[in-house]
């Protein structure tokens, strides 16, 4: 494989993996700190896209479309809490897993109910739209590069409202200890459902960032959930910090994989989980 | 007779005598729903029994289904004993691999990685030509029962297919029935009731645990091949996650860790699917919301909710 | 004096910068009941759960009869004659007394491959898990449910449970917490009477009980051995008046 190639690939697993981050970190902060798994963290994702769809032909622009699309799925993750999620918390592994199984049933019907099931297109916006060169024959094209920069600095954002804010000093003292933040006086119900939103708006808006490139189909959703179950499971659950790792990690495996062994690249990402699963099976950074 | 065997009874002499209404369409409907039951009740020695809450469990009911397909040659008949022991052998095989890795994790990661492994599965038989790829296989002659020149049954005849389910169904049932009193089964039970005590008493937890999860591999792999012997037909679908959701939801409709649970729960689940897409090409929307609201209502299941219509009828003691 | 059943050399265990047990020295001998005192926060928790299996030291040795076995997990040192009991009741509350009793047994005869026989009808298991039930005072109890016992019951049931896998090694923590004034004598006259035949390490707060019943006390602080003798030896000892005046008369609570 020569450079140019190497380093297009290369790129493509960046911006594959800082994607998945996006819809990983929003999973695995759900789980380590509210303790809930969400089946239907995936439906956001899809969500997401539909919406970048479905308002982007309503305004004309995928960026208005963006943040419409944020708002909306900030109320959405709202609602569902307060709704559904809220009851969630004693309850055990099974229920949830249950619960969240219907509603991803609901949500896919409710997408081919109001938007249909077919297969749609979303045009990169013009300014983002030319490709910039990589050497003398290859170009990339500028939109995935601005996708992984865009991904970047959410995942900086992150980083400074966990490590920085009040805000995510509660996060991190409700990840190791739900009760003892209850006691002590922080509206821990208001500082999950703030989290829930957090992490339903991140799918979302990742499945906004992607549709110009995976196009808009019905099962992007579910391919997405299981491989964001894949990094979590290798990065360890609650760990922000994992699943960047792991995202990152997949999306070589997966990119060079595709490359080099076709046939069996959809299985390479599952080899790698079962080999970590050997070495440490709580994942790469187990919640301390 | 315990008085607690008259309706299960009852019940099993009804599905008997069934076929002999003559329907074909609700025979060959039943057939399946009975397939259904043994494959939920294999689910159920997991997640009922033992505590573990596997969502990938249809990897080795597919596997089971393929065995078929592929032993199945295109013009000839496989034969049934011996086709049928390679199927069970084979899910068991993969169950017990992928046993020893998943067993593992605990909890949520316990959840995710089995889901995980069947969807490893799920892209071999899709991406590969192992299984004829996202197109499927055909198994175009039911197996042959015959031994040493006696054929007993025909699977070709959808009565005779039915009433051999039928009693594949009463045996697993039975099987498991006692499996669940045995010493292994009592162990399991206290497995799911405090790991960390059954450790501390000397148990091997972990060979227990793999053992039960090879044993549920097994089960759900005579569950696939005896789908994949009545529809004659199997695709990577079968593998898929919504398949693995499916049973678990039977499992859970009907009562995890209740006796006919699991069968209830299959019976349930399929006439909810009837009842509900003869109504709206978007039953699953009635289906999920039906979920949702049994969730937050109704945790024990309908098992549950039988036991307590039984004791209000039949009196007894209040933990069957 | 007869070869320790259990010798602890050195033992040590990090969680992160917090060092909860610091080259630990202990050794259990067949007979004798050792206690362990000190302050909250001492490492006895800790010591316990390395002994028993549930924790892995991060340096030093055990041995039991001359075996190692600090590598080895909780079912192994189980089986091979440790048994525990926890601080926090730790039964099956949804079975019933004889039953939580008789799966304890069945850990000595396993019989996985029996499968269809009636495990509940399994004489051999009845009969241990009977008389563990018998030794810690509940045979009027195996019919009922283990969840409904009254606390001090549980803590019985806990007991009971560990004698029905008929161990050499009894790792014992905090078995009088939460009794009433009754079920604590009952209590220290079992252990009293199973000191005879075993090697008993006792974790207690309640000293009345310590001071009666040990052969051997051993005083930890901050994760180390402070002092290590006869009751007397302890009673008198001046270091161990300052580390428990230190923190309160009683150890705490």
């Amino acid at each position: 494989m020569d450079t140019s190639i190497f380093l297009i690939q290369l790129l493509n697993a960046v911006q594959y993996g800082l994607l998945l981050f996006l819809v990983a970190s929003g999973l695995t902060l759900i789980f380590g700190i509210m303790g809930i798994i969400n089946l239907a963290h995936g439906s956001f994702y899809m969500i997401g896209a539909y919406m970048a769809f479905s308002l982007s032909s309503l305004t004309g622009s995928l960026a208005v479309a963006m943040v419409l699309g944020v708002v909306l799925s900030v109320i959405i993750g709202l609602f569902l809490e307060w709704a559904l999620f809220s009851h969630l918390y004693r309850r055990d592994h099974l229920e949830q897993v249950l619960l969240t199984y219907g509603l991803i049933l609901i949500f896919e019907e409710l997408r081919s109910l109001i938007v249909g099931n077919d297969v749609h297109g979303v045009p990169v916006p013009s300014m983002l739209g030319g490709s910039i060169a990589l050497g003398d024959t290859m170009t990339y094209p500028v939109y995935r590069l601005a996708m992984s920069a865009v991904c970047l600095a959410i995942a900086l954002g992150m980083y400074l409202l966990i490590q920085r804010t009040r805000l995510g000093m509660m996060i991190r003292a409700g990840a190791s200890n739900r009760e003892m933040v209850g006691v002590l006086g922080v509206n821990v119900n208001l500082v999950f459902r703030i989290v829930f939103a957090l992490g339903v708006a991140l799918a979302a808006f990742a499945g906004m960032l992607a549709a110009p490139v995976s196009s808009v189909y019905p099962g992007m959703g579910q391919q997405v959930l299981i491989i964001c179950f894949v990094v979590v499971v290798i990065g360890g659950i609650g760990s922000v910090r994992g699943a960047l790792a792991a995202a990152l990690l997949i999306g070589l495996v997966d990119t060079f994989g595709k490359v080099l062994v076709p046939e069996y690249a959809g299985v390479a990402v599952y080899l790698l989980m079962a080999g970590i699963l050997l070495w440490r099976p709580e994942g790469l950074f187990r919640r301390a | 007779m315990p008085r607690r065997l008259i309706a299960p009874l009852a019940a099993l002499a009804l599905v008997a005598l069934f076929p002999l209404s003559g329907a074909t369409f609700y025979v060959e409907l039943t057939t399946k729903i009975m397939i259904m039951a043994i494959f939920a009740l294999s689910l159920d020695l997991l997640v009922g029994w033992t505590g573990l809450v596997s969502f990938g469990h249809a990897a080795y009911f597919g596997i089971g289904a393929y065995a078929l397909a592929i032993l199945s040659p295109k013009a000839a008949a496989a034969g049934l004993w011996s086709s049928l022991g390679i199927a069970v052998l084979a899910a068991a095989a993969c169950a017990f691999v992928v046993g020893i890795f998943v067993l593992r994790t605990r909890g949520i990661y316990f959840i995710m990685v089995t889901l995980a492994f069947a969807q490893m599965f799920y892209f071999v038989f899709h991406d590969t030509q192992v299984g004829g790829g996202s197109d499927g296989r055909y198994v175009n002659l039911k197996p042959d029962a015959s031994i040493l020149g006696f054929v007993p049954f025909d699977l070709g005849r959808p009565v005779q297919a039915f009433y051999v389910v039928l009693v594949a169904l009463v045996l697993v049932f039975a099987f498991l029935q006692l499996l669940l009193r045995s010493p292994f089964g009592r162990a399991l039970q206290g497995i799911r009731a405090n790991e960390q005590r059954m450790r501390a008493l000397g148990f091997p937890v972990t060979a227990y645990k793999l053992a039960a999860f090879t044993l549920a591999g097994a089960l759900a792999g005579l569950a696939g091949y005896l789908l994949a012997a009545q529809s004659g037909f199997v695709n990577p679908e079968l593998l898929s996650w919504h398949e693995s959701g499916n049973v678990l939801l039977m499992v859970i409709l009907g009562g995890a860790g209740t006796p006919y649970g699991p069968i209830v729960g299959a019976f349930a689940l399929t006439m909810l699917h009837e009842f509900f897409s003869s109504l709206t090409n978007h039953w699953q929307l009635f289906l999920g919301m039906t979920i949702v609201l049994i969730v937050l209502f109704m945790p024990g299941g309908l098992g549950h909710l039988l036991r307590r219509v039984r004791r209000s009828l039949f009196g007894g003691p209040p933990d069957g | 004096m007869a070869d320790p059943v259990v010798a602890a050399r050195g033992l040590t265990r990090h969680f992160g910068g917090l060092t909860a047990c610091d080259g630990v020295e202990l050794s259990l001998e067949r007979g004798q009941l050792h206690a362990l005192l000190g302050p909250n926060g001492a490492g006895k928790s800790t010591l316990i759960n390395l002994l028993s299996g549930d924790l892995k030291p991060s340096a030093g040795s055990i041995r039991l009869r001359g075996v190692e076995i600090a590598s080895l997990s909780p079912d192994r040192r189980a089986r091979m004659g440790i048994g525990r009991s926890y601080q926090k009741t730790n039964i099956f509350p949804g079975f019933s007394v004889l039953e939580n009793a008789r799966l304890a047994a069945q850990s000595r005869r396993p019989q996985p491959w029996a499968l269809f026989s009636d495990a509940c009808r399994d004489e051999a298991t009845l009969e241990r898990g009977r008389r563990g039930l018998e030794l810690a005072g509940l045979s009027e109890h195996v019919e009922r449910q283990a969840g409904a016992l009254s606390h001090g019951e549980q803590r019985q049931l806990e007991i009971a449970m560990v004698l029905a896998t008929d161990p050499e090694v009894l790792l014992l923590d905090e078995p009088l917490a939460g009794m009433g004034a009754e079920e604590s004598v009952r209590m220290v006259g079992l252990l009293r009477r199973l000191a005879a035949d075993h090697a008993i390490l006792l974790v207690e707060h309640d000293m009345d009980a310590v001071f009666a019943l040990a052969d051997v006390i051993t005083v930890m602080v901050n994760g180390q051995v402070l002092e290590s003798g006869p009751p007397a030896q302890i009673r008198a000892s001046e270091q161990v008046q300052r580390a428990y005046l230190g923190h309160g008369e009683d150890g705490g609570g």
